[in-house]
Protein backbone atom coordinates (compact mmCIF):
# COMPACT_ATOMS: atom_id res chain seq x y z
CA UNK A 1 0.00 0.00 0.00
CA UNK A 2 1.04 3.66 -1.00
CA UNK A 3 2.12 5.74 1.81
CA UNK A 4 0.14 8.92 1.83
CA UNK A 5 1.84 11.37 0.70
CA UNK A 6 1.56 15.75 1.01
CA UNK A 7 -0.29 17.44 -1.69
CA UNK A 8 1.89 21.01 -2.03
CA UNK A 9 0.54 24.21 -2.61
CA UNK A 10 1.25 27.32 -4.11
CA UNK A 11 2.25 28.23 -0.15
CA UNK A 12 3.97 25.24 0.60
CA UNK A 13 5.80 24.17 -2.63
CA UNK A 14 8.73 25.89 -1.73
CA UNK A 15 8.76 23.54 1.42
CA UNK A 16 8.67 20.27 -0.68
CA UNK A 17 11.08 21.39 -3.53
CA UNK A 18 12.99 21.87 -0.73
CA UNK A 19 12.95 18.07 0.65
CA UNK A 20 12.96 16.90 -2.78
CA UNK A 21 16.21 18.69 -3.33
CA UNK A 22 17.96 17.80 0.15
CA UNK A 23 17.22 21.07 2.25
CA UNK A 24 15.02 21.68 4.79
CA UNK A 25 13.66 25.56 3.75
CA UNK A 26 12.05 27.58 6.62
CA UNK A 27 10.38 30.93 6.36
CA UNK A 28 11.55 34.17 8.41
CA UNK A 29 9.73 37.47 8.44
CA UNK A 30 12.10 40.46 7.35
CA UNK A 31 10.51 42.47 9.20
CA UNK A 32 10.41 41.10 13.21
CA UNK A 33 12.63 38.39 12.22
CA UNK A 34 10.11 35.59 13.34
CA UNK A 35 10.71 32.36 11.62
CA UNK A 36 7.74 29.91 11.10
CA UNK A 37 6.49 26.67 10.19
CA UNK A 38 4.15 25.28 8.35
CA UNK A 39 4.67 27.83 4.97
CA UNK A 40 2.93 30.64 4.44
CA UNK A 41 2.96 33.80 2.86
CA UNK A 42 3.05 36.01 5.94
CA UNK A 43 4.74 36.37 9.03
CA UNK A 44 1.86 34.71 11.79
CA UNK A 45 3.79 36.57 14.38
CA UNK A 46 3.30 40.62 12.97
CA UNK A 47 1.21 39.72 9.36
CA UNK A 48 4.03 41.12 7.50
CA UNK A 49 4.09 40.18 3.77
CA UNK A 50 8.05 40.64 3.83
CA UNK A 51 8.80 37.06 4.22
CA UNK A 52 11.93 35.04 2.96
CA UNK A 53 12.96 31.48 2.34
CA UNK A 54 16.12 30.09 3.83
CA UNK A 55 17.96 27.18 4.40
CA UNK A 56 17.95 25.73 7.88
CA UNK A 57 20.47 23.41 9.60
CA UNK A 58 18.55 20.74 10.12
CA UNK A 59 19.51 20.29 13.51
CA UNK A 60 16.53 19.44 16.37
CA UNK A 61 15.94 17.88 19.26
CA UNK A 62 13.31 15.16 20.07
CA UNK A 63 9.99 16.88 21.91
CA UNK A 64 7.79 14.26 21.98
CA UNK A 65 6.17 11.47 20.59
CA UNK A 66 3.76 8.53 20.85
CA UNK A 67 4.97 5.10 19.76
CA UNK A 68 1.69 3.58 17.55
CA UNK A 69 1.22 -0.05 17.80
CA UNK A 70 -1.28 0.04 15.63
CA UNK A 71 0.19 1.09 12.68
CA UNK A 72 -1.69 2.70 9.75
CA UNK A 73 -1.88 0.09 7.08
CA UNK A 74 0.61 1.78 4.62
CA UNK A 75 3.23 2.08 7.40
CA UNK A 76 4.06 -1.58 7.56
CA UNK A 77 3.13 -3.54 10.32
CA UNK A 78 5.52 -2.75 13.22
CA UNK A 79 5.02 -0.09 16.12
CA UNK A 80 6.17 2.91 14.72
CA UNK A 81 6.73 6.74 16.64
CA UNK A 82 5.14 9.95 15.73
CA UNK A 83 7.62 11.96 17.21
CA UNK A 84 7.75 16.14 16.96
CA UNK A 85 11.20 17.54 16.66
CA UNK A 86 11.78 21.10 17.81
CA UNK A 87 14.44 22.45 14.93
CA UNK A 88 17.51 24.35 15.88
CA UNK A 89 15.49 27.55 14.36
CA UNK A 90 12.98 27.53 16.83
CA UNK A 91 9.36 25.91 15.32
CA UNK A 92 8.51 22.47 15.96
CA UNK A 93 7.13 19.80 13.17
CA UNK A 94 5.79 16.21 13.33
CA UNK A 95 8.20 13.70 11.84
CA UNK A 96 9.05 10.21 11.93
CA UNK A 97 12.18 8.72 13.31
CA UNK A 98 14.76 6.46 11.79
CA UNK A 99 18.19 5.25 12.19
CA UNK A 100 16.79 3.73 15.77
CA UNK A 101 14.27 1.09 17.74
CA UNK A 102 11.17 3.11 18.29
CA UNK A 103 11.60 2.29 21.55
CA UNK A 104 11.02 4.03 24.78
CA UNK A 105 14.56 3.39 25.74
CA UNK A 106 16.10 4.65 22.75
CA UNK A 107 13.44 7.65 21.86
CA UNK A 108 14.87 9.72 25.12
CA UNK A 109 13.42 13.46 24.87
CA UNK A 110 15.68 16.25 24.31
CA UNK A 111 18.23 13.82 22.59
CA UNK A 112 19.71 15.66 19.38
CA UNK A 113 18.66 14.83 16.12
CA UNK A 114 18.89 15.58 12.28
CA UNK A 115 16.91 15.49 9.35
CA UNK A 116 17.09 12.63 6.78
CA UNK A 117 14.99 13.25 3.59
CA UNK A 118 13.21 9.59 2.54
CA UNK A 119 12.79 9.51 -1.02
CA UNK A 120 9.29 8.80 -1.65
CA UNK A 121 8.60 9.61 -5.36
CA UNK A 122 10.53 11.74 -7.70
CA UNK A 123 8.66 15.06 -6.23
CA UNK A 124 8.55 13.64 -2.30
CA UNK A 125 10.64 13.25 0.23
CA UNK A 126 9.57 13.48 3.87
CA UNK A 127 11.92 15.18 6.53
CA UNK A 128 12.31 12.34 8.86
CA UNK A 129 15.07 12.74 11.50
CA UNK A 130 17.65 10.73 12.60
CA UNK A 131 19.79 11.10 15.96
CA UNK A 132 22.75 13.14 15.37
CA UNK A 133 25.68 11.88 14.57
CA UNK A 134 29.28 12.90 16.44
CA UNK B 1 -23.74 37.52 28.57
CA UNK B 2 -25.32 39.18 32.10
CA UNK B 3 -25.25 35.28 34.49
CA UNK B 4 -28.23 33.74 35.12
CA UNK B 5 -30.19 35.53 32.24
CA UNK B 6 -30.69 32.02 30.43
CA UNK B 7 -31.68 28.78 31.72
CA UNK B 8 -31.64 25.06 29.84
CA UNK B 9 -35.16 23.94 30.60
CA UNK B 10 -34.73 20.75 27.82
CA UNK B 11 -31.88 18.46 28.17
CA UNK B 12 -32.07 14.57 27.64
CA UNK B 13 -30.14 12.28 26.03
CA UNK B 14 -30.97 8.95 23.42
CA UNK B 15 -33.02 6.65 24.48
CA UNK B 16 -30.43 3.92 24.50
CA UNK B 17 -26.40 4.41 24.36
CA UNK B 18 -23.75 1.96 23.67
CA UNK B 19 -24.29 -0.16 20.64
CA UNK B 20 -27.43 1.39 18.22
CA UNK B 21 -26.77 -0.23 14.85
CA UNK B 22 -30.43 -0.18 14.25
CA UNK B 23 -30.31 4.00 14.11
CA UNK B 24 -28.20 6.14 11.88
CA UNK B 25 -27.06 9.36 12.56
CA UNK B 26 -29.31 11.86 12.04
CA UNK B 27 -32.05 9.28 13.82
CA UNK B 28 -30.05 9.81 16.63
CA UNK B 29 -30.46 13.65 16.40
CA UNK B 30 -34.19 13.37 15.97
CA UNK B 31 -34.16 10.97 18.84
CA UNK B 32 -32.39 13.17 21.43
CA UNK B 33 -34.99 16.43 20.19
CA UNK B 34 -37.70 14.21 20.90
CA UNK B 35 -36.66 13.65 24.28
CA UNK B 36 -35.61 16.85 25.23
CA UNK B 37 -38.56 18.36 23.82
CA UNK B 38 -40.61 16.09 25.45
CA UNK B 39 -38.95 16.94 28.95
CA UNK B 40 -39.25 20.60 27.99
CA UNK B 41 -43.01 20.06 27.00
CA UNK B 42 -42.63 21.23 23.77
CA UNK B 43 -43.22 20.70 20.03
CA UNK B 44 -41.19 21.43 16.86
CA UNK B 45 -43.11 24.16 16.48
CA UNK B 46 -42.22 26.13 19.65
CA UNK B 47 -38.83 26.19 18.74
CA UNK B 48 -37.67 29.05 16.72
CA UNK B 49 -33.75 28.20 16.71
CA UNK B 50 -31.31 25.37 15.76
CA UNK B 51 -27.63 24.48 16.36
CA UNK B 52 -25.69 21.31 15.68
CA UNK B 53 -22.03 19.25 14.90
CA UNK B 54 -21.44 16.80 12.22
CA UNK B 55 -24.62 17.57 10.71
CA UNK B 56 -25.83 20.86 9.20
CA UNK B 57 -28.34 22.58 11.26
CA UNK B 58 -30.31 22.93 7.62
CA UNK B 59 -30.48 19.24 7.71
CA UNK B 60 -31.42 19.33 11.51
CA UNK B 61 -33.66 21.69 11.01
CA UNK B 62 -35.99 19.83 8.37
CA UNK B 63 -36.06 16.45 9.66
CA UNK B 64 -37.66 18.04 12.53
CA UNK B 65 -40.02 20.34 10.66
CA UNK B 66 -38.43 23.37 12.54
CA UNK B 67 -38.73 26.73 11.19
CA UNK B 68 -35.62 28.19 12.68
CA UNK B 69 -35.21 32.09 12.64
CA UNK B 70 -31.75 31.27 14.18
CA UNK B 71 -28.90 29.10 12.90
CA UNK B 72 -25.80 27.67 14.19
CA UNK B 73 -23.49 25.20 12.79
CA UNK B 74 -20.23 25.87 14.61
CA UNK B 75 -18.09 22.77 14.22
CA UNK B 76 -14.79 22.73 15.69
CA UNK B 77 -15.17 19.24 17.33
CA UNK B 78 -16.69 17.86 20.88
CA UNK B 79 -16.83 21.17 22.53
CA UNK B 80 -19.31 22.50 19.45
CA UNK B 81 -21.81 22.20 21.91
CA UNK B 82 -20.47 24.31 24.60
CA UNK B 83 -20.08 26.90 21.72
CA UNK B 84 -23.61 26.21 20.91
CA UNK B 85 -24.56 26.95 24.47
CA UNK B 86 -22.60 29.95 24.70
CA UNK B 87 -24.17 31.34 20.79
CA UNK B 88 -27.77 30.68 21.83
CA UNK B 89 -27.14 32.71 24.99
CA UNK B 90 -26.56 35.29 23.00
CA UNK B 91 -28.97 35.21 20.60
CA UNK B 92 -31.96 34.42 22.74
CA UNK B 93 -30.73 37.73 25.15
CA UNK B 94 -30.37 39.51 21.31
CA UNK B 95 -33.79 38.77 20.63
CA UNK B 96 -32.88 36.58 17.78
CA UNK B 97 -34.97 33.84 18.68
CA UNK B 98 -36.57 32.65 21.92
CA UNK B 99 -36.23 28.89 22.65
CA UNK B 100 -32.97 26.88 21.03
CA UNK B 101 -32.67 23.25 20.02
CA UNK B 102 -29.14 22.20 20.53
CA UNK B 103 -28.75 18.43 19.09
CA UNK B 104 -25.77 15.77 18.57
CA UNK B 105 -25.96 12.64 17.42
CA UNK B 106 -23.04 10.03 16.29
CA UNK B 107 -22.51 6.71 15.35
CA UNK B 108 -19.36 6.08 16.66
CA UNK B 109 -19.66 2.59 16.70
CA UNK B 110 -22.19 1.00 14.30
CA UNK B 111 -21.10 3.97 11.97
CA UNK B 112 -24.72 3.47 10.75
CA UNK B 113 -24.62 6.86 8.17
CA UNK B 114 -21.69 8.15 9.48
CA UNK B 115 -18.93 9.98 7.38
CA UNK B 116 -14.91 9.15 7.29
CA UNK B 117 -12.44 10.44 9.06
CA UNK B 118 -10.55 11.96 6.45
CA UNK B 119 -8.23 15.15 5.97
CA UNK B 120 -7.43 16.23 1.93
CA UNK B 121 -3.88 15.85 0.88
CA UNK B 122 -3.40 18.87 0.65
CA UNK B 123 -4.67 20.57 3.93
CA UNK B 124 -2.20 21.73 6.41
CA UNK B 125 -2.83 18.43 8.20
CA UNK B 126 -2.50 16.14 5.08
CA UNK B 127 0.97 17.70 4.22
CA UNK B 128 2.53 17.98 7.54
CA UNK B 129 1.25 15.66 9.83
CA UNK B 130 -0.49 12.62 7.74
CA UNK B 131 2.58 11.60 6.14
CA UNK B 132 3.82 10.63 9.04
CA UNK B 133 1.29 7.84 10.11
CA UNK B 134 -1.19 9.12 12.36
CA UNK B 135 -4.56 7.57 12.61
CA UNK B 136 -7.39 8.69 14.49
CA UNK B 137 -7.08 10.73 18.07
CA UNK B 138 -5.18 7.85 19.53
CA UNK B 139 -2.11 8.93 17.90
CA UNK B 140 -2.65 12.41 17.57
CA UNK B 141 -4.35 13.82 21.07
CA UNK B 142 -1.72 12.01 23.00
CA UNK B 143 1.52 13.22 20.96
CA UNK B 144 2.02 16.16 23.35
CA UNK B 145 2.12 14.12 26.44
CA UNK B 146 5.72 12.50 26.66
CA UNK B 147 6.49 16.50 27.48
CA UNK B 148 4.07 17.01 30.11
CA UNK B 149 5.34 14.11 31.89
CA UNK B 150 8.62 14.86 31.51
CA UNK B 151 8.02 17.96 32.44
CA UNK B 152 6.07 17.71 35.92
CA UNK B 153 7.43 14.40 36.56
CA UNK B 154 4.18 12.68 35.63
CA UNK B 155 4.34 9.04 35.67
CA UNK B 156 2.50 6.20 33.67
CA UNK B 157 0.84 5.20 37.07
CA UNK B 158 -0.67 8.80 37.24
CA UNK B 159 -2.07 8.81 33.75
CA UNK B 160 -3.96 5.31 35.12
CA UNK B 161 -5.12 6.65 38.22
CA UNK B 162 -7.37 8.99 36.52
CA UNK B 163 -9.27 5.74 34.67
CA UNK B 164 -9.34 4.22 37.63
CA UNK B 165 -11.22 7.25 39.82
CA UNK B 166 -13.50 7.17 36.88
CA UNK B 167 -14.17 4.09 37.00
CA UNK B 168 -15.73 4.38 40.45
CA UNK B 169 -17.99 7.03 39.19
CA UNK B 170 -19.09 4.48 36.49
CA UNK B 171 -20.26 2.02 39.01
CA UNK B 172 -22.86 4.50 40.45
CA UNK B 173 -24.31 4.94 36.92
CA UNK B 174 -26.55 2.09 35.55
CA UNK B 175 -26.16 3.68 31.75
CA UNK B 176 -22.39 3.69 31.84
CA UNK B 177 -20.91 1.03 29.16
CA UNK B 178 -18.17 0.03 31.77
CA UNK B 179 -19.19 -0.22 35.45
CA UNK B 180 -16.53 -3.07 36.78
CA UNK B 181 -14.14 -1.94 38.91
CA UNK B 182 -10.48 -1.56 37.59
CA UNK B 183 -6.74 -1.01 39.06
CA UNK B 184 -3.92 1.04 37.97
CA UNK B 185 -2.16 -2.33 37.33
CA UNK B 186 -5.25 -3.42 34.96
CA UNK B 187 -4.53 -0.17 33.35
CA UNK B 188 -1.06 -0.68 32.76
CA UNK B 189 -1.90 -4.23 31.86
CA UNK B 190 -4.22 -3.47 28.72
CA UNK B 191 -3.26 -3.48 25.35
CA UNK B 192 -0.59 -0.95 24.45
CA UNK B 193 -2.45 1.04 21.92
CA UNK B 194 0.29 4.28 21.47
CA UNK B 195 2.71 4.13 23.80
CA UNK B 196 2.70 5.74 26.60
CA UNK B 197 -1.08 5.24 25.78
CA UNK B 198 -2.67 2.04 27.43
CA UNK B 199 -6.38 0.80 25.52
CA UNK B 200 -8.28 2.03 29.29
CA UNK B 201 -6.34 5.09 29.10
CA UNK B 202 -8.46 6.07 25.64
CA UNK B 203 -12.43 6.74 25.90
CA UNK B 204 -14.72 4.57 24.86
CA UNK B 205 -16.49 4.46 21.00
CA UNK B 206 -19.92 4.18 21.12
CA UNK B 207 -23.28 4.88 19.53
CA UNK B 208 -25.48 7.91 21.50
CA UNK B 209 -26.73 11.50 21.64
CA UNK B 210 -27.81 14.18 23.27
CA UNK B 211 -30.29 17.43 23.49
CA UNK B 212 -30.53 20.57 25.20
CA UNK B 213 -33.24 23.68 24.69
CA UNK B 214 -32.32 27.02 25.92
CA UNK B 215 -34.61 29.58 26.64
CA UNK B 216 -34.96 33.18 28.79
CA UNK B 217 -34.94 32.81 32.51
CA UNK B 218 -37.56 34.53 32.40
CA UNK B 219 -39.45 32.40 30.23
CA UNK B 220 -37.89 29.52 31.90
CA UNK B 221 -40.15 29.38 35.43
CA UNK B 222 -43.27 28.51 33.09
CA UNK B 223 -41.97 25.01 32.18
CA UNK B 224 -42.47 21.56 33.70
CA UNK B 225 -38.20 21.39 34.94
CA UNK B 226 -36.61 22.94 37.29
CA UNK B 227 -34.85 25.21 35.68
CA UNK B 228 -30.79 25.73 35.16
CA UNK B 229 -29.45 29.23 34.61
CA UNK B 230 -26.21 29.85 32.75
CA UNK B 231 -23.45 31.84 35.21
CA UNK B 232 -20.60 31.91 32.53
CA UNK B 233 -19.25 30.60 29.14
CA UNK B 234 -15.77 30.80 27.50
CA UNK B 235 -14.98 29.57 24.11
CA UNK B 236 -11.43 29.47 21.93
CA UNK B 237 -9.45 28.00 19.46
CA UNK B 238 -6.05 27.21 19.08
CA UNK B 239 -4.58 24.83 16.25
CA UNK B 240 -5.72 22.48 13.64
CA UNK B 241 -2.78 20.57 14.17
CA UNK B 242 -1.16 19.17 17.75
CA UNK B 243 2.11 19.30 17.01
CA UNK B 244 1.78 23.26 16.62
CA UNK B 245 0.27 23.68 19.84
CA UNK B 246 2.12 26.54 21.26
CA UNK B 247 2.85 24.89 24.89
CA UNK B 248 3.12 20.80 25.27
CA UNK B 249 2.61 21.14 28.77
CA UNK B 250 -0.76 23.30 28.53
CA UNK B 251 -4.26 24.23 26.23
CA UNK B 252 -4.56 27.73 25.56
CA UNK B 253 -7.34 27.11 24.30
CA UNK B 254 -8.39 25.63 27.53
CA UNK B 255 -7.15 28.82 29.37
CA UNK B 256 -8.56 31.35 27.48
CA UNK B 257 -12.52 29.17 27.73
CA UNK B 258 -12.11 28.86 31.49
CA UNK B 259 -10.90 32.74 32.24
CA UNK B 260 -13.49 33.85 30.02
CA UNK B 261 -16.08 31.81 31.84
CA UNK B 262 -14.70 32.56 35.09
CA UNK B 263 -15.00 36.30 34.63
CA UNK B 264 -18.29 36.13 33.24
CA UNK B 265 -19.71 34.32 35.88
CA UNK B 266 -18.25 36.34 38.58
CA UNK B 267 -17.25 33.03 40.91
CA UNK B 268 -13.91 31.77 42.30
CA UNK B 269 -12.74 28.30 42.31
CA UNK B 270 -13.86 27.62 45.84
CA UNK B 271 -17.55 28.18 44.72
CA UNK B 272 -17.69 25.27 42.01
CA UNK B 273 -19.53 22.33 43.70
CA UNK B 274 -19.14 19.67 40.47
CA UNK B 275 -16.83 19.56 37.28
CA UNK B 276 -17.07 17.95 34.19
CA UNK B 277 -13.79 17.93 32.49
CA UNK B 278 -13.88 16.53 28.57
CA UNK B 279 -12.09 13.38 28.94
CA UNK B 280 -11.05 11.35 25.75
CA UNK B 281 -7.77 10.67 26.78
CA UNK B 282 -6.27 9.68 30.78
CA UNK B 283 -4.60 13.22 29.77
CA UNK B 284 -7.01 15.46 29.76
CA UNK B 285 -8.42 15.74 33.66
CA UNK B 286 -4.53 16.58 34.34
CA UNK B 287 -4.67 19.69 31.55
CA UNK B 288 -8.10 21.33 32.72
CA UNK B 289 -7.54 20.92 36.50
CA UNK B 290 -4.81 23.26 36.28
CA UNK B 291 -5.52 25.49 32.98
CA UNK B 292 -8.80 25.98 34.36
CA UNK B 293 -7.15 27.15 37.53
CA UNK B 294 -8.15 24.85 40.15
CA UNK B 295 -4.70 23.70 41.06
CA UNK B 296 -0.99 25.14 39.93
CA UNK B 297 0.84 23.50 36.97
CA UNK B 298 1.68 20.24 37.59
CA UNK B 299 -0.58 19.89 40.41
CA UNK B 300 -2.84 17.91 38.92
CA UNK B 301 -1.78 14.76 39.46
CA UNK B 302 -1.34 14.38 42.99
CA UNK B 303 -4.74 16.30 43.34
CA UNK B 304 -6.21 13.18 41.46
CA UNK B 305 -4.05 10.90 43.19
CA UNK B 306 -4.93 12.06 46.84
CA UNK B 307 -8.44 11.39 45.64
CA UNK B 308 -9.81 15.21 46.01
CA UNK B 309 -11.59 14.32 42.86
CA UNK B 310 -12.95 11.07 43.33
CA UNK B 311 -16.11 9.95 45.68
CA UNK B 312 -16.38 11.96 48.45
CA UNK B 313 -13.48 14.08 47.20
CA UNK B 314 -13.73 18.12 47.57
CA UNK B 315 -14.34 18.38 43.92
CA UNK B 316 -16.27 15.69 41.86
CA UNK B 317 -14.74 14.90 38.16
CA UNK B 318 -16.62 13.35 35.64
CA UNK B 319 -19.23 11.73 37.58
CA UNK B 320 -20.62 9.98 35.01
CA UNK B 321 -17.81 8.05 34.73
CA UNK B 322 -16.68 10.59 31.61
CA UNK B 323 -15.17 9.76 27.83
CA UNK B 324 -13.33 6.79 29.62
CA UNK B 325 -16.32 4.60 31.20
CA UNK B 326 -19.52 6.01 30.69
CA UNK B 327 -19.67 6.96 26.54
CA UNK B 328 -17.84 8.31 24.05
CA UNK B 329 -19.77 8.81 20.48
CA UNK B 330 -16.68 10.81 18.99
CA UNK B 331 -18.04 14.11 20.03
CA UNK B 332 -18.34 13.88 24.46
CA UNK B 333 -19.16 17.66 24.93
CA UNK B 334 -23.06 17.18 24.79
CA UNK B 335 -22.54 14.27 27.50
CA UNK B 336 -20.52 16.33 30.09
CA UNK B 337 -23.46 19.11 29.53
CA UNK B 338 -26.06 16.60 30.58
CA UNK B 339 -24.42 15.76 33.31
CA UNK B 340 -24.25 19.18 34.82
CA UNK B 341 -27.67 19.62 33.70
CA UNK B 342 -28.57 16.55 35.76
CA UNK B 343 -26.36 17.26 38.69
CA UNK B 344 -28.19 20.69 39.03
CA UNK B 345 -31.50 19.42 38.59
CA UNK B 346 -30.60 16.97 41.38
CA UNK B 347 -31.23 14.10 39.05
CA UNK B 348 -27.32 12.41 38.52
CA UNK B 349 -26.98 9.06 39.34
CA UNK B 350 -24.20 9.93 40.86
CA UNK B 351 -25.90 12.92 42.56
CA UNK B 352 -23.60 15.85 44.43
CA UNK B 353 -25.69 16.49 47.68
CA UNK B 354 -26.21 20.02 47.57
CA UNK B 355 -24.86 21.05 44.53
CA UNK B 356 -24.73 24.94 43.19
CA UNK B 357 -22.49 25.30 40.64
CA UNK B 358 -21.19 23.07 37.81
CA UNK B 359 -18.48 23.72 35.49
CA UNK B 360 -18.77 21.95 32.19
CA UNK B 361 -15.32 22.25 30.36
CA UNK B 362 -14.95 20.65 26.73
CA UNK B 363 -11.90 20.24 24.14
CA UNK B 364 -12.69 20.18 20.34
CA UNK B 365 -10.65 18.20 18.07
CA UNK B 366 -6.71 17.55 19.82
CA UNK B 367 -6.56 20.50 21.51
CA UNK B 368 -7.58 22.49 18.66
CA UNK B 369 -10.34 24.07 20.13
CA UNK B 370 -12.50 24.71 23.49
CA UNK B 371 -15.75 25.50 24.98
CA UNK B 372 -16.57 26.33 28.91
CA UNK B 373 -19.94 26.52 30.80
CA UNK B 374 -20.41 27.54 34.52
CA UNK B 375 -24.23 25.94 35.70
CA UNK B 376 -25.96 27.06 38.43
CA UNK B 377 -29.45 25.56 40.00
CA UNK B 378 -30.10 29.32 41.84
CA UNK B 379 -31.84 31.84 40.15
Amino acid sequence: MARMLPEPTPETRHFWEGCRDGELRLQRCTDCKHTYFPPRAFCPKCASREVEVYKASGKAILYSYVINHRPRPDMGTEPYAIAVVQLDEGPRMMTNIVGCPQTPEALVLDMPMQVHFAKQTDEISLPLFEPAKG
Amino acid sequence: MKPKSIAVVGAAETTRLGKIPDVSVIGLHADAALNAMKDAGLKPSDIDGVATAGISPVELAHYLGITPTYADGTSVGGCSFMLHVRHAAAAINEGLCKTVLITHGESGRSRVGAGGFGRAPSSLMGQFEMPYGVTSPPTMFTIPVLRYMKTYGVSEADLANVAVIQREWAAKNPRASFKDPITVDDVLNSPMIAWPFRMLMCCLVTDGGGALILTSAERAKDFPQKPVYILGTGESVETPMVSQMEDFTSSKAFRVSGKKAFDESGITHADVDHLMIYDAFAHLPLYGLEDLGFVKPGEAKDFINERNTAIGGKLPLNTNGGGLSYMHSGMYGMYALQESVRQMRGTAAAQIDGAKISVSHGVGGMFAASGTVIFTNES
